[in-house]
């Protein structure tokens, strides 16, 4: 038996309560006034690198990758 | 299927123990030390001082008073800070998603989900304006308010043309999107940036 309880639009489209929570907060910070704005995404960005494995050893690793948390 | 021997399930424990379940405020907090351990450390090691666990850190939670207290204890935080932590006021007015919910001391205990919107802080005369992204917002039977959201921002900081910008852009997007996922991304763009445009007006 299915449930039919009301989901919100984000859910019923596929997207998680945490993506929907994120791209509220990119949208926010995206609307401030400018040494908040700057701060804000600065704040937010994630430094990774990232290698891909080939035979057990890892190949060069892709120039670091600084990324906006948006997804 | 599921639903209902859930349903039976927790009738029949229901019926077994008809006492409800305390609330976390309710109980008493977890002894700060194990006194079996603190005596047994003693013996072997006399000069040194036992190690204290994470619990002896903690400030126990304050009971719920037998009386509605006067002021709400308030905790607003950020990921990456602590905008009010323990602070009492007099009234919060917080974005939930079923509309505008005010807490004042003594609310019932809730635990609220928040939409895009406008948090307010009354104390005495100030009000305190937020913009809130999303987040929730626990009240505990003792009148403290936990309050969490990923971005929140005094309303001052907020640039009216970026938010015109943004609402022009998504609802042009909203017009042309096409899979359930793109609508789903240009509608929400369409609330925050409502909600932004009515909270720098209101």
């Amino acid at each position: 038996m299915s449930s039919t309880a009301a989901v919100p639009f984000w859910r019923a489209a596929g997207m998680t309560y945490i993506s929907y929570s994120n791209i509220c907060a990119n949208l926010v910070r995206n609307c401030l006034k400018e040494p908040h704005k700057s701060e804000a995404i600065s704040r937010e960005k994630v430094h990774f690198s990232l290698s891909k494995w080939v035979d057990g050893k890892p190949e060069k690793p892709n120039c670091h990758v600084y990324k906006l948390s948006c997804f | 299927m599921f639903r209902q021997a859930t349903a039976r399930l927790l009738s029949r424990s229901a019926a077994a123990r008809p006492k409800a379940r305390p609330f976390s405020t309710d109980l008493e907090s977890a002894p700060a030390a194990d006194q079996a351990f603190v005596d047994a450390w003693k013996k072997v090691a006399p000069n040194m001082d036992p190690p204290k666990t994470p619990l002896s850190f903690m400030k126990p939670r304050p009971p719920t008073p037998s009386s509605i207290p006067s002021k709400l204890t308030v905790n607003f935080s950020l990921p990456y800070a602590s905008e009010l932590s323990g602070k009492e006021v007099d009234m919060v007015i917080v974005p939930a998603t079923t509309g505008q919910m005010g807490i004042l001391p003594g609310h019932v205990p809730t635990i609220a989900e928040l939409k895009p919107g406008l948090m307010t802080v009354h104390e005495g005369n100030d009000v305190q304006k937020y913009f809130v992204s999303s987040g929730f917002a626990l009240v505990h039977a003792n009148s403290y308010a936990d309050i969490i959201a990923v971005e929140a921002v005094p309303v001052n900081r907020i640039d009216p043309n970026l938010v015109q910008k943004g609402l022009a852009e998504f609802t042009q997007k909203l017009n042309s999107a096409s899979t359930d996922l793109e609508k789903a991304e240009a509608q929400i763009g369409v609330d925050v940036h409502s909600a932004l445009s009515s909270a720098l007006s209101g």
